[in-house]
């Protein structure tokens, strides 16, 4: 409750600033149309009309609501102006690169805290490519895997799993790594083997590291997979309805699909906290 | 075929080396900067081979020294995009954005309810899919520079303005007494006492939005741009097929990065010298 007031009045105040800042970003459409007609406007003209505009420079937010609510339940599903349709395709690349950058991400830790060359060979270069911007070569991934003949969902989501392999990977290091000196010397003294001390000991205590960095994974897959979706020739999800709407200018489109990508990215990250939360509590780590 | 069987082998001579030498001298200065190396050479030496050996063909995939080559002949172009994106675009909205955001943190600092409001907007927002705005910032600042540095400033802003906010608050009570019975007005007390342990956590935030600067700069350029840039030019080289300038400019951008991110660990290293994670290393 002690969160609700502030939030609401951070956001009205956002609101508020909005609506100023769209009627003084569109004044100057509304100012050039009324000189050409020769007319004066006064205020209250001014405002309606900077609302109200087709192809705003800065969409009221009225008009992106209405545009989220036509693109969400005002089409067919299938429908190529829906954005259920395109946050579908955008949602199954994402889901597809998250489960396989995740699976990859895990692999490896669990084969670097076991073999201590892999620690010490793979270990900085991972760190290493964290600096670096992966993102710039989605647009040759996606071409030279078209040129390969693989199309549609696979390049994608080997992008967003590209993306969410890393911090995955960094997290669940941490977590295996978690237990402490007398847990492990309690598991060599009832002489447990090297898999029974994962499954018993290191995996269970890394659950808390990996829902941590599969929060951040996951909203990074989503961003991979829109960004892999900007190359000429996409013509289906979230990143395309960016696109086609940044050539033809319809301000209202980009506006629409991204919110519509920034609801799917908290929708994605809730999950994960839910899932987090039911795991870690049947585990008994939290209350 | 010799190509491919010198790669392999020495592929596993490598491999062997470094078990090797992770098992009897892992813990030593020096190996642990050669078993990485070697780890590295290793793979480009593998890729080498493998495209050498089953004739791939460059434009799906270039041989290191394709690229190499290529480095070395379109050095203008390169250090053209270079300037234009990372300096002008990512260095100049990083600048601001983290400037803003200290800024913003420090006011908000005196009022429980703004931070209250405004942190978890922050948090929410800085898990958004910032990227995005990079369409509007491009038609609104035009296709200059000038809007890829307005969508650096966007993307850097909320990570180092959360990690600041957290900062400002790490001082516990003890220590805000000490600076209350020295009868320290607020500003002594931000500059000698709280500006300080924020430090740690303020440059947390920095190091992550080098990153982010670069793929902002990078990934509005793909919305529109001069015909300069390292965006710009990825994208027109993939059209054309020049896999081996893609993979140059890929190069640069990551070296720009890693030179980036380990300025900014540098100067961290230099400010917060007096902070457990900088002591314990040496």
């Amino acid at each position: 409750m002690k969160m609700i007031a502030p939030v609401l009045t951070v956001l009205a105040a956002i609101l508020l600033l909005w609506y100023a800042a769209t009627v003084w970003m569109n004044s100057q459409w509304t100012y050039d149309q009324a000189a050409r007609a020769g007319e004066e406007v006064t205020f209250s003209e001014l405002v309606t009309d900077t609302l109200t505009q087709k192809r705003p420079v800065l969409p009221a937010p009225h008009q992106v609501a209405v545009g989220l609510w036509e693109g969400v339940a005002g089409q067919k599903v299938t429908s190529k102006r829906s954005l259920v349709f395109h946050g579908w395709i955008t949602l199954s690349a994402t889901l597809a690169g998250f489960a396989l950058g995740t699976g990859l991400g895990i692999l490896l830790a669990v084969g670097i805290t076991h073999s201590r060359a892999m620690d010490l060979s793979v270990m900085p270069w991972a760190i290493a490519s964290q600096t670096i911007p992966i993102l710039a070569i989605a647009p040759m991934v996606i071409v030279v895997l078209a040129s390969l003949g693989i199309t549609g969902l696979l390049p994608k989501a080997i992008i967003a799993a590209y993306l969410s392999f890393f911090p995955v990977l960094v997290g669940m290091v941490k977590g295996l790594r978690a237990p402490d000196h007398m847990q492990l010397d309690l598991l060599k003294t009832y002489n447990a083997s090297q898999g029974a001390t994962f499954w018993k000991l290191r995996l269970p205590s890394s659950m808390p590291y990996l829902f941590a960095s599969l929060k951040v994974g996951v909203a990074a897959s989503l961003v991979g997979t829109i960004v892999a979706e900007l190359p000429a020739g996409a013509t289906r999800g979230l990143g395309a309805r960016l696109l086609s709407g940044s050539y033809y200018g319809q301000t209202v489109q980009i506006w629409s699909a991204l919110f519509a990508a920034a609801a799917l990215a908290a929708i994605l990250v809730v999950v994960v906290g839910i899932i987090e939360q039911i795991t870690l509590k049947r585990m008994g780590m939290v209350q | 075929m010799s190509w491919l069987i010198f790669a392999i082998v020495f592929w596993l001579a490598a491999w062997a080396l470094n078990t090797w030498l992770a098992r009897h001298h892992g813990s030593e200065r020096w190996a642990r900067f050669l078993i990485p190396a070697l780890f590295g050479i290793t793979l480009l030496l593998l890729w080498e081979g493998l495209v050498r050996g089953l004739n791939i063909s460059p434009v799906i995939l270039p041989a290191p020294s394709q690229i190499a080559a290529s480095l070395m002949a379109s050095t203008d172009v390169l250090r053209e995009d270079f300037v234009q994106t990372i300096l002008k675009g990512a260095l100049s909205g990083y600048i601001i954005g983290c400037g803003a955001a200290v800024v913003v943190a420090i006011l908000i600092d005196r009022s429980p309810f703004l931070q209250r409001g405004l942190l978890p907007i922050g948090n929410f927002v800085a898990a958004l899919p910032i990227v995005g705005i990079a369409p509007i910032l491009v038609m609104w600042f035009g296709f200059d520079w000038q809007s890829k540095a307005a969508v650096v400033v966007v993307m850097v802003f909320f990570p180092v303005l959360v990690n600041m906010v957290a900062g400002l608050a790490a001082t516990n009570a003890l220590q805000r007494d000490l600076m209350a019975t020295y009868s320290a007005s607020y500003w002594q007390g931000l500059f000698k006492m709280r500006l300080p342990a924020a430090m740690p956590f303020l440059f947390n935030g920095l190091k992550i939005a080098t990153t982010l600067a670069l793929i902002g700069a990078i990934v509005a350029e793909f919305f529109g741009s001069p015909t300069k840039g390292m965006g710009f030019r990825i994208s027109t080289a993939v059209g054309q097929l020049d896999l081996p300038l893609v993979w140059s400019e890929i190069t640069v951008a990551a070296l720009a990065g890693s030179g980036f991110y380990g300025l900014v660990a540098l100067i961290e290293k230099l400010v917060t010298f007096w902070h457990p994670s900088q002591r314990a290393r040496t």
